[in-house]
């Protein structure tokens, strides 16, 4: 079977698109999955980093668009799983330098060799962004549970759906279950109810997800990690499996929340 | 004392989460259907002047809304009528 095509946007910028993406092709490759990982931000390459294959580019996409090399040449392969591939953005050059029936073809040419390509979205609802959507067969919207991101999630759902590649799936991503607790956070299921679009995931926020990316070991590969895990749980709803959504609780302990509480009241009371 | 108060004052307001929520549902009506909030007001105006041209109407009772279904919205208005003659009980 071709590979599924699934590209990964957000409307707002910093909302987790490259980490989601990294992560859940990280995920998907655990399963043994063969996984593309497209970086479709042009210009301001990320997903390498994350990855943590920078040191290893020798060609990017642009030079596979331009004939400086085959596809295969600029493919680098990740050498943790021997199944997960990264097409690297170019860093030199600009969002013109790839039109949409240029990624077309590129996924066209990827399809018989992959189960699974992850398109990395440039920020944004402009060019970068119709690129990054034109050679999708599922588009994954990346949020936040805060204002900003959820408004241009919605104005991304409409754009998705006009351009008849929907319904999109949504990913809430660093979610902070101590404040949902506190009442002072949307929940998740106040962002469903405001988006009525269906989920695929829920990702706490985790500073394990910082480290990792510092070390460009995804999170997906810690056991441990409570961001980890739902990046996981993701890969196997994309891949068909029915995965109940997880529950988090409020991580710190008794101790650190009556002292989080005391600090609150000392400097209420210092105004 | 002042404790006590400012735990009753936080309650008494709606938590921010629920303020995100309802500012995120207005805003985006507005958005979806891709006209400022303040030129619903001005179509207010258009429509009770159309109206007017043949029915009396209450002016100050109109109101125009939109409502949010599911992922569609449509425009309601509610324009009561002045009645011309008192209606006899």
């Amino acid at each position: 079977m071709p590979a599924r095509v699934i590209t990964v946007t957000s409307g707002k910028g910093g909302v987790g698109k490259t980490t989601t993406t990294a992560n859940v092709g990280v995920a998907l490759a655990l399963l043994g999955k063969r996984v593309a990982c497209l970086d479709a931000d042009i210009g301001l390459r990320n997903l390498d980093m994350v990855l943590g294959l920078e040191n290893r580019i020798i060609y990017d996409v642009v030079d596979v668009i331009e004939g400086r090399c085959r596809l295969r040449q600029a493919l680098i392969k990740d050498k943790r799983l021997s199944e997960l591939y990264l097409l690297p953005a170019s860093q030199k050059r600009d969002k013109s330098a790839v039109r949409p029936e240029d990624l077309i073809k590129i996924c066209n040419d990827l399809k018989p060799e992959f189960d699974f390509v992850l398109i990395d979205s440039a920020a944004g609802i402009e060019e970068g962004f119709r690129t990054a959507v034109a050679p999708a067969d599922e588009v994954v919207i990346v949020t936040n549970p805060e204002v900003s991101a959820v408004r241009d999630a919605d104005r991304v759902v409409g754009l998705i759906e006009a351009v008849e590649k929907g319904p999109a799936r949504l990913i809430v991503n660093r979610l902070k279950p101590g404040l949902v607790q506190r009442g002072d956070m949307l929940d998740t299921g106040d962002v469903l109810d405001i988006l009525a679009i269906d989920l695929i995931g829920i990702v706490p926020e985790d500073e394990g997800v910082l480290i990792s990316t510092n070390r460009g070991n995804p999170a997906a590969f810690d056991e441990k990690s409570a961001a980890g895990r739902s990046f996981r749980n993701i890969a196997r709803r994309l891949n068909g499996e029915d995965v109940p959504f997880e529950t988090f609780k409020d991580q710190s302990g008794l101790f650190r929340r009556l002292s989080r509480m005391l600090r609150r009241d000392s400097s209420r009371r210092g105004r | 004392m002042n404790k006590i108060k400012s735990f009753f004052q936080r309650s008494a307001q709606p938590s921010s989460r629920e303020a995100a929520k309802q500012r995120l549902q207005l805003v985006l009506v507005h958005d979806r259907n891709q006209i400022e909030p303040g030129m619903l007001e001005l179509i207010k105006d258009e429509i009770i002047a159309v109206i007017s041209k043949h029915l009396d109407i209450d002016r100050n009772n109109v109101q125009v809304n939109f409502t949010q279904g599911e992922r569609e919205s449509r425009l309601v208005a509610d324009i009561p009528l002045t009645p011309k003659r008192p209606i006899r009980k």
